[in-house]
């Protein structure tokens, strides 16, 4: 019933507003409809002109309530790096910005139609138009110029002393792997996936996994100052790792391994600290649709000093002796038919 | 009715003979209403079907964006009206996920394909082609039909997949495999998928059928005189829309074929290494990247395909009503051609987070880049038209201001996601939802608003009610800015698009109270879009009448055809070319505008 007055309401409304625009129309062609007509332009170009102060206030508006919820500092080189890059490009096409829309209302308002001007014909200018097109051109230049160097940067092969760390995505969480005390990962298959005994689908014939570490809570440990690679992959649809306080992300893809590597410098206590946010965590969020789950796809990083990460380490035990704790390593069954997927060695960056 | 009266004819100059009733006497024969008005071959009415349906759709995919808005702004609170339209798919007046997720992909593709693909450049490019280049029709009326009937049939089966019991596709309007592929990734992923893809493909045909009419209208229909370097913007940008369709539409087609494969007939075209619903799948080799380049090599494109429609028309009305010929005719046909070429050749840059090769991403960065400098000489060459003119501020002028005003902002910010260094961070963050709204939602809604509001005259006879025009421009001007600018802030601050909710992250909880204000103000914006149709439908039956055939005193030839033309535009003969077509200066009899059908005088040079 409400939704049905409401509906009615909102016609009434509609039906008003026309007769009014009606009404103006008649009443302007009773008045005279040229001096009407010169009245409402003058009233528009005013109003162009009133929506343009509007709109700078806004912008300083908008920007004052936003100030304080942005990321905190960038918790990588690579994301400060980020930082200034991104700043730079808003200086640029802000400075444009402003410019061309100054202009743009403010022509609307000088050349708004009168009696006394006619228009001045002219038609083009090989000049301004070889201006126009060289100035764009050697910004943009500048500006490639700068991204090309980071992306090189953020996509360059990782450190030989890097940690490395898979991570996995399922609907609708994230699978961390950690190599183990041998620093290597072993080699896995879709195939011996089991969703009770085998999330990863660990082959537990090659004796590199006998020591590898999953954790399936989402949470990941990196030691600050320390580069770390990750090892990303999917088991189901594709996935995204999106790191904000990083400045990066990496999608998961089934059949396919990606990787990222980064360098976490600061911790997640200093962060707490820098946020004054006792409750602050590092988030890894899903960034590609992934299905029903996907908004509620989160993992979280904790970023410790060396010596909390292996005391942490100390207390986890492998997946291999969570499932076996007695039993000896199950044959691996159908061996043959499974090509190995080698995810650490499989190439990185497609 | 003789040449000499259309040339000294002027903007408030009555003619008696031209009233409305006098021409329809000379129709040949009475059609039937079935083939006057629905299986129509006449451009004129495929155009009004097109458009038609277009706003229909638009109602529907606006609607789907209040309704997600809603849950999004306002996750705690209960709506029983969407209960009322959606039943079970919000019990108790809460979206569940999938219905949001299919709510969000609908909203996608009603509005990127059936709105303003269909809707937009079918409507446009039937009434203005053959009308501006001076033809009787298209070069082929009975696949002009075709065209929209296959748009129809899309339509239909678009609309099926509303209500089938797992609901339409919830893959996003990119429906990226695995997710689009495998029945047991999502509830979308059903029979609504299958639907989604056949629709698709029909609309790929229609596309097709109309886009090579289009072209061959362009190249082969025009009527003396009119060489390529004489036709309006207008033409050249849908013909130019056209090519990008004809060339890159097909390569979706094949896409979805390919899905289509994979989902029905046991295929790996896509699929490989997939653990999912409890079993491992027997898929392998597959790569579901190649469905990325599929789709992208059509979905930049159409990006364009989107655009140029709108740059052509508000290039064209910004002249009109500056009483200002166009700055840089040439540079801007250039322009035009340089974002052709270059649309083809940047689509990995949606991809630039894939896993795609660092080499091959920075090929893509500079191509990417390289775009935004024939985007700025049009947007300097439309500032500089309007510079010193004399602007008549009426509704379509407005909403030709609007569209420039707002592809500065939306163009601006897609420096930013073309640059991969930036856009590792921004990509799938509401940075990318307010950038591509702007400058393909927002601005492309604008560039069409100011062709509804110019050429609804030539469409109806009459006018559209002015004032409520303006409500419409200022309420949606200032809204767009106020939905979308601080989407942006979120994005910067990682926010990731397409969650349902985000009350469990710490990192982007505290912006709850924004997406509320957000949502209030779509939905103000939505009723303003609402009030648009109204005064449609109220000014087709009770708008002021036209009492001249060229009412904005505009240059072009669909101006010289009768207010009310039959099948076949002209009486008599087409009209001969002798001019280009932003000729705005005195003609020596006290107008300031020069049809393209006036002879040179003597001693004059041409354009």
């Amino acid at each position: 019933m409400s939704g049905f007055i409401i509906t009615s309401l909102i016609i009434l409304v509609f039906v008003i507003i026309y007769q009014i625009g009606k009404a103006s129309e008649y009443a302007a062609v009773l008045r005279g409809k040229e001096k009407v007509d010169a009245q409402v332009n003058r009233a528009i170009a005013f109003l162009l002109v009133a929506v343009f102060l509007l709109g700078m206030w806004g912008i300083w508006a908008c920007h004052s309530y936003f100030k304080d919820m942005m990321l905190p500092v960038a918790a990588c080189k690579s994301g400060e790096n980020y930082d200034f890059m991104f700043n730079v490009t808003t200086i640029v096409t802000g400075i444009v910005f402003f410019l061309t829309q100054a202009v743009l209302f403010w022509f609307c308002y000088k050349y708004q139609a009168s009696d006394k001007r006619t228009s001045f014909f002219f038609a083009h200018s090989n000049k301004l138009e070889l201006i126009w097109t060289t100035i764009p051109a050697i910004a943009m230049a500048i500006l490639v110029a700068f991204g090309l160097r980071n992306w090189f940067d953020i996509t360059s092969e990782a450190p030989k002393e890097a940690t490395v760390i898979e991570i996995v995505g399922k609907q609708f969480n994230w699978l961390i792997r950690y190599p183990g005390a041998d620093n290597e990962l072993g080699k896995r298959d879709f195939r011996k996936i089991n969703d009770a005994t085998n999330v990863l689908g660990l082959d537990w014939s090659d004796p590199h996994n006998e020591d590898d570490i999953i954790a399936q809570n989402g949470e990941m440990h990196v030691v600050v100052g320390k580069p770390v690679k990750l090892v990303i992959g999917s088991r189901d649809v594709i996935h995204d790792v999106g790191l904000p306080h990083f400045r990066l992300k990496m999608d998961a893809v089934p059949g396919i391994t990606t990787t990222l590597w980064f360098t976490p410098s600061i911790t997640s206590d200093s962060m707490k600290q820098i946020t004054n946010n006792p409750d602050f965590v590092y988030e890894i969020a899903c960034d590609q649709l992934c299905g029903k789950g996907h908004y509620a796809m989160r993992g979280t990083i904790i970023v410790e000093t060396q010596a909390q990460y292996d005391a942490w380490m100390k207390s986890q035990k492998s997946y291999y002796a969570l499932n076996n704790a007695d039993a000896a390593p199950a044959p691996a069954e159908e061996m043959d038919a499974a090509p190995a997927t080698d995810s650490v060695k499989a190439i990185s960056m497609k | 009715m003789n040449k000499e009266g259309i040339i000294t004819e002027g903007p408030n100059v009555a003619h008696g003979h031209d009233s409305a009733e006098g021409h329809h006497g000379h129709e040949h024969h009475e059609q039937h209403f079935i083939w006057k008005y629905i299986f129509s071959q006449d451009h004129k009415m495929i155009s009004k079907q097109f458009l038609i349906t277009g706003i229909i759709w638009a109602i529907i995919g606006a609607l789907f964006s209040v309704f997600f808005r809603f849950q999004l702004g306002f996750p705690d609170t209960s709506f029983p009206i969407m209960e009322t339209f959606l039943g079970e798919w919000a019990k108790g007046g809460k979206l569940s996920p999938e219905f949001y997720y299919a709510l969000v992909t609908m909203h996608g593709t009603i509005l990127v394909f059936f709105v303003l693909t269909a809707g937009l450049s079918g409507t446009f490019a039937n009434l203005l082609i053959p009308y501006q280049v001076g033809a009787r029709d298209m070069a082929s009326p009975f696949m002009n039909m075709l065209s929209y009937w296959f748009f129809f049939a899309a339509s239909v089966l678009m609309m099926i997949s509303l209500f089938v019991e797992t609901g339409p596709a919830s893959g996003g309007w990119t429906t990226y495999p695995p997710l689009s592929a495998l029945k047991e990734a999502s509830l979308g992923s059903g029979v609504g998928m299958d639907l989604w893809l056949m629709g698709m493909s029909l609309f790929v045909i229609s596309s097709l059928l109309g886009g090579l009419n289009y072209i061959s209208t362009v190249l082969n229909m025009r009527t003396k005189g009119m060489t390529m370097t004489r036709l309006p913007l207008t033409v050249w940008a849908l013909f130019f829309t056209a090519v990008l369709g004809v060339l890159s539409f097909p390569v979706l087609f094949s896409g979805v074929v390919l899905l289509i494969f994979d989902r029905n007939f046991g295929t790996s075209f896509y699929l490989s290494e997939i653990f999912i619903g409890g079993k491992a799948l027997p898929h392998i080799g597959g790569s579901a990247i190649l469905y990325q380049h599929l789709f992208w090599f059509l979905g930049h494109p159409e990006v364009y395909i989107i655009m140029l429609p709108g740059m052509g028309m508000a290039s064209e009305v910004l002249s009109t009503h500056s009483r200002k010929p166009i700055f840089g005719y040439f540079a801007m046909v250039i322009s035009m051609v340089g974002i052709t070429l270059l649309a083809f050749l940047v689509w990995a840059h949606h991809m630039f987070v894939t896993g795609l090769s660092p080499f091959l991403g920075s090929i893509f960065v500079l191509l990417t880049l390289l775009i935004a400098v024939p985007s700025a000489v049009k947007v300097f060459n439309w500032i500089t038209t309007i510079w010193r003119g004399n602007l008549k501020l009426n509704p379509a002028m407005l909403f030709a201001l609007g569209f420039v005003s707002m592809f500065i902002s939306g163009g601006l910010t897609g420096i930013f996601l073309g640059n991969s260094a930036l856009d590792i961070h921004l990509h799938d963050t509401y940075f990318v939802i307010a950038h591509f709204h702007i400058v393909m939602g927002v601005s492309a809604f604008f560039g069409m608003f100011a062709g509804v509001y110019h050429w609804f005259p030539k469409m109806y006879g009459r006018f559209m009610n002015r004032t409520l025009g303006y409500i419409h421009f200022f309420i949606t001007f200032v809204g767009a800015y106020l939905i979308f600018w601080p989407m942006h802030y979120e994005g910067i601050a990682g926010m990731p698009r397409r969650y349902y909710d985000y009350s469990a992250w710490e990192s982007f909880k505290h912006f709850q109270s924004i997406n509320g204000f957000i949502s209030i103000v779509a939905l103000v914006v939505f009723l303003t879009q609402i009030l648009f149709v109204f005064n449609f439908i109220f000014s087709i039956f009770r708008g002021r009448k036209l009492t001249t055939k060229n009412p904005w005193g505009s240059t072009t030839l669909e101006w010289t055809t009768p207010i009310r033309p039959g099948h076949g535009n002209w009486e008599g003969d087409i009209p001969e070319v002798h001019r280009w077509p932003y000729d705005y200066k005195d003609d020596g009899n006290g107008n300031d505008f020069i049809p393209q059908t006036t002879p040179l005088r003597p001693g004059e040079e041409a354009h």
